[in-house]
């Protein structure tokens, strides 16, 4: 079971309280009515899976109701970073997994 | 014959408690202190059940949870019934009642001896797939027999009485297993005033040190496990749990603890003081730092006939004869390939038993150990192996012959030693489960012949899982990592100074994993690896001959380190075995993964109170207990107990159902509503928020107006549906369905947080703080006048889609037109705590129109009969509105691109041959088709053919006079007057009209009066 900070809580929480949401970072096209059929389906259907590294979003539902995204390594499943909806991660694919704000 | 093995001295048994126990039917004596494992070794009881494929005749091997064969039956009453407890674990208590689990029908007679010993030499790897699962349909008949012959426990057939508590524990330093090294760990951390959780399985904490040959400072080793318990029972920020197993190990350092708390008192739960103590705890621990101080098992070695009773591990027998005071046995052959089993022959010669050999697989064993068997006169066979053991329910000898390890061949003349128990050490496995839960795959080590535990963070191994078994430097490492540990989670300590030990030099061991025999592996007597699934040397060969080269698949094909063994005795000789078979290293073979749990766990400890009535919270409205009391079925919807018919006298359902959508149509009844989720949403964005949320147009609709919404997905999917009210320019009141009403909140939350949080709006869930009463019928305007006096209900002031504020039966509510049935309709909302108030009021006044409750499949039935949808039950997250033909509430032209719009011009969205939602009238009246019932073009049925739909909802309606169903189907718009039929599986087909959904009052002239 995941030990989960929550960047909006200031707090270290048991993954009881959250709900994951899939991949983070799906920004709906800004202009549905002029987007491709294809990249409307990929917007609504296609997410990665990566082995690795993996920006996700996450639900505080049981505590605060804020969404976050979580860097997570899929294998290990140690959590690099939480950082709030709109911010961008720091540790991204490529660097080393240790690096970044390990909460 | 009583307790024929016990020694006169010694042991941590209190022989002035003598208890009685039963095995299969027998009573026996033991003492407190005793394991039933040991009990039994005492009374001379050999032959302790019958193995899992071949039906032999087996013994106890170990002393813990490592155990394979005495795997029982635990319980004096049928309710305490408890399948495959280890004897080896279960404390001894009086009136214990036990029985093998296997050997169905009894250990020394079974059925399966028959095909055991005729089948025996025909059952490979594989053998029960091959031979019994053709025909497949007789699977059934033969799973029954093998299942029980096999012996796999037993549920109990009564309810459990039994209380089991979950608690949540945090701690700095978790230490799992009290041995040398978790002690030395644990009082390390408590120093520091850290809090430090130390558990352990056993009964008493101290693992090996409790039958330990050596001294620490002076003094037996268990004084020093005394003076350490003594200590840190006196730290207040120490919890000592003994008889608690760590199960599993997860993410991020949350382990589960299993804590047996009356197991070794009692059946079940004794009470104290009238109130029945809990029988088991699962403590669920998020530890700062985990220290592993597991230690090891000790690998049987594999000869032939090394299962028959009186085969023990080395250890097992220093445990029985230094803390039990058991020698189970009169004459000892100990077989090894290391110095520390010596102590095995040394604590049995202390013991006054004698010692027929040592066999040494060294050619020149010369430690601490080996000199002290010499100077006893001990004989020591070195360079040698027992091949064979003599014997079916006892060993009656060992052969002994010359071996050459390396060549895998026996090189001299076999010697016939005449004994009645064999000891054998094959080396020492690190317990890596635990830290293998993690996912973390163990590492081999080649200078210790294990797999010790990866790399895990926030965890260290101490003492013998990781190589350091030997005492003084298990007490060294435990107390420096115990220190490390405390001062990680922000402690300061300094390590403790360590006890004096002295010294014990250990030769280096033998790689010994398989005894060779004169014959091959496939022709000698069989050799056996994993005793608890019968799996042989042979069998791993075979296996590896059959082309199997992963060990996962090797451990598949055999089933090496299944059931509740997983893995624990065997697993490292079937791995060596098939690395030699490939020809490659074992680190090159493999290792199996572990997985919770580590030893079996009752289903009470994991369930803990989340049962019965707990099991999930249920939810009431606040008329429940009139609900109740007026005689109300209930039915559950989601959570929430929701009236589903109110039956009068001896109504059938039916009846019920029938008179109550007549009361609604002809005069008035009610419903309550409450569970309807409630949304509050207030912002100065709140108005634009909903037009993007929801399909239609929000924009126009004025203060004290209400709408019905669609919402979709954004792949244009109905997702939920309601009515919201306008209440002022920033403030909306949404309803949702009874069940969507989290989802929903949710998922406005995801829109607004992370898409649109420019959007100044808030959310709030209000459905417990309104409770809802929907009257319905042509009298409910007369019915609501005579509670309110403020509120205008003429037909042109408070119109259909109004909403007005006022006071109904004395308190503040919130009246809605708006209308479920199609009949002229007022949902009442008010505070919930009035509820019960307005209701009765309610009910006073509307006894002259005959106001009739009714429940929630009434309200399907005359929500049907309008061809209103249900979400969830019309739509499966596949149906679009344009499916549904609610094309009139869809906002094509509202300037922001909604959610769900794009997705509704898509290629797959505009296809005319989609599901859409349609009217069935069955052909004969009276029939009510079956929901889900499928749909088919022609009457004729040929398998397979063309489904086109199916039946979603449907009801018989006094109203209408006949049948009636909702279904969806394929272009089903354009096939109104059409005949499609259902085929059932009786083999009757069923035929019916598609009609429009709408049966009823189609223009709406019913509601606008």
């Amino acid at each position: 079971m995941l030990h989960i900070y929550c960047p909006y809580c200031a707090e270290t929480r048991e993954e009881e309280e959250f709900r994951p949401k899939g991949e983070a970072h799906i920004a709906r096209p800004a202009e549905p009515e002029a987007t491709s059929d294809e990249d409307w389906g990929d917007y609504l259907f296609f997410r990665k899976n990566p082995r690795g590294l993996h920006h996700e979003l996450w639900y505080h539902a049981a505590g605060c109701r804020k969404f976050f995204n979580i860097t997570r390594d899929t294998v290990s499943y140690k959590i690099l970073e939480t950082y709030k909806v709109g911010q961008k991660p720091s540790v991204v694919a490529g660097q080393s997994a240790d690096k970044g704000a390990a909460k | 014959m009583s307790q024929t093995n016990r020694l006169d001295n010694g042991g941590r048994i209190d022989r002035s408690r003598p208890l009685r126990f039963t095995f299969n039917g027998q009573s026996y004596q033991g003492f407190a202190g005793d394991t039933l494992a040991s009990a039994l070794l005492a009374n001379g009881v050999d032959v302790v059940g019958r193995s899992f494929k071949y039906s032999r005749a087996r013994g106890i091997v170990a002393a813990g949870a490592e155990e394979p064969n005495a795997v029982v039956q635990l319980g004096a009453t049928e309710a305490g019934q408890v399948p495959n407890v280890r004897a080896t674990q279960q404390a001894l208590y009086g009136g214990l009642v036990a029985a093998s689990t296997s050997g169905w029908p009894s250990v020394d007679k079974d059925l399966m001896s028959v095909v055991g010993s005729v089948g025996g030499r025909f059952m490979p790897p594989g053998f029960y797939y091959k031979t019994f699962m053709s025909p497949a349909s007789m699977w059934p008949k033969y799973e029954k027999y093998i299942r029980k012959a096999a012996g796999l426990g037993r549920v109990p057939k009564e309810n459990d009485p039994d209380i089991y508590d979950h608690i949540n524990r945090h701690c700095d330093v978790l230490v799992i297993g009290a041995g040398p090294a978790g002690l030395a760990a644990a009082l390390a951390a408590g120093r520091s005033g850290a809090r430090v959780i130390l558990c352990d399985e056993q009964e008493e904490m101290g693992g090996s040190l409790l039958d330990s040959r050596e001294l620490i400072d002076g003094r037996a080793a268990s004084a020093w496990v005394a003076s350490v318990l003594a200590e840190l029972s006196k730290m207040p920020e120490v919890l000592l749990l003994p008889r608690t197993t760590a199960n599993g190990y997860h993410d991020h350092n949350f382990v589960t603890l299993h804590e047996r708390r009356t197991e070794h008192l009692a059946d079940l739960a004794p009470s104290v003081n009238g109130r029945r103590q809990v029988r088991a705890r699962m403590h669920r621990v998020r530890a700062g730092e985990v220290i592993l101080a597991t230690g090891t098992h000790e690998r049987p070695l594999v000869f032939s006939n090394n299962d028959v009773p009186g085969n023990l591990v080395a250890g097992a027998v220093s445990t029985y004869v230094r803390r039990y005071a058991v020698a189970p046995g009169r004459r000892l052959v100990l077989a090894t390939s290391n110095d520390h089993a010596y102590r095995a022959a040394l604590d049995w010669h202390e013991a006054g038993r004698e010692v027929v050999a040592i066999v040494d697989a060294r050619e020149h064993p010369d430690g601490d150990l080996v000199s002290e068997a010499r100077a006893r006169n001990i004989r020591i066979i070195t360079g040698s192996g027992v091949i064979e053991a003599r014997g079916t329910k006892r060993v009656s000898a060992a052969l002994v012959a010359r071996i050459d390890i390396g060549g895998f061949r026996v090189t001299g003349r076999i010697e016939t030693l005449t004994c009645d128990t064999i000891a054998s050490s094959g080396g020492y496995s690190p317990v890596v489960h635990l830290a293998a839960h993690t996912g973390v795959r163990p590492e081999w080590r080649d200078d210790i012949l294990g797999f010790v535990p990866g790399k895990v963070p926030g965890m260290t191994p101490v003492g013998g899982v990781h190589g350091k078994g030997a005492l003084a430097d298990a007490l060294a490492d435990g107390a420096a990592a115990g220190a490390a540990a405390a001062q990680r989670t922000g402690f300061q300590v300094e390590v403790p100074a360590l006890p004096k030990v002295a010294k014990v030099r250990e030769g280096k061991a033998a790689a010994l994993y398989q005894v060779p025999h004169v014959k091959p592996a496939m022709r000698a007597p069989k050799q056996f690896v994993d005793p608890q699934n019968d799996v042989t040397a042979a069998g791993i060969e075979l296996a590896t001959r059959e082309g199997f080269e992963s060990i996962e698949h090797v451990k598949r094909y055999t089933g090496m380190g299944f059931g509740t063994d997983q893995g624990k005795l065997g697993n490292i000789n079937g791995m060596a075995i098939a690395a030699r078979c490939l020809k490659q290293s074992i680190p090159e073979t493999g290792t199996t993964v572990f997985r919770p749990n580590y030893t079996p766990i009752t289903f009470g400890a994991i369930a803990g109170r989340h049962c019965r009535e707990f099991f999930d919270p249920r939810r009431y409205t606040a008329l429940h207990a009139w609900h109740v009391e007026h005689g109300a079925k209930f039915e559950e919807v989601g959570q929430w107990m929701r009236p589903w018919y109110f039956p009068r006298g001896n109504e059938s359902m039916h009846e019920a159902v029938q008179r109550e959508c007549r009361a609604v149509r002809e005069s008035v009844g009610i419903l309550d509503a409450s569970t309807l989720g409630k949304i509050e949403i207030q912002g100065k964005d709140a108005r634009e928020f909903l037009n993007r949320l929801y399909t239609n147009a929000w924009t126009k609709l004025d203060i004290g107006k209400c709408r019905y919404g669609l919402m979709c997905k954004d792949d244009g999917m109905v997702m939920d549906d309601g009515v919201t009210a306008c209440l002022g320019e920033n403030h909306f009141h949404m309803t949702t369905t009874t069940g969507g009403a989290a989802a929903v909140l949710d998922w406005m939350e995801l829109w607004h947080q992370t898409e649109w949080p420019e959007l100044e709006v808030y959310f709030n869930s209000v459905t417990d703080h309104w409770a809802a009463m929907a009257i319905n019928g042509p009298n409910a305007r007369k019915l609501l006048a005579e509670l309110t006096d403020d509120i205008d209900l003429s037909r042109d002031n408070f119109k259909f889609m109004d909403m007005r504020e006022g006071t109904v039966a004395g308190v503040p509510a919130r009246v809605y037109r708006i209308s479920f049935t199609g009949e002229l309709s007022y949902e009442i909302n008010v505070q919930a705590n009035h509820a019960m108030h307005v209701w009765k009021a309610l009910f006073e006044k509307g006894e002259k129109y005959g106001l009739t409750p009714y429940g929630t499949e009434t309200m399907h039935v005359l929500r049907a009969e309008k061809g209103f949808i249900i979400v969830g039950q019309e739509t499966d997250g596949s149906m679009t509105p344009e499916d549904l033909g609610m094309q009139w509430c869809v906002g094509y032209k509202k300037p922001f691109s909604w959610i769900g719009r794009r997705a509704l011009t898509r290629p797959d969205t505009k296809r005319d041959d989609r599901k859409q939602l349609v009217g069935l009238k069955p052909l004969d009246p009276k029939l009510v088709l079956d929901e889900g019932a499928q749909i088919v073009l022609e009457k004729e049925i040929r398998i397979p053919m063309p489904m086109v739909g199916h039946v979603t909802s449907s009801y018989y309606s006094p109203n209408l006079g006949h049948s009636f169903a909702l279904a969806v189907v394929k272009g089903g718009a354009k096939r109104i007057g059409q005949t499609v039929y259902l085929p059932m599986a009786d083999g009757k087909v069923h035929a019916a009209e598609i009609v429009s959904p709408v049966f009823y009052d189609a223009e709406g002239a019913r509601q606008n009066v």
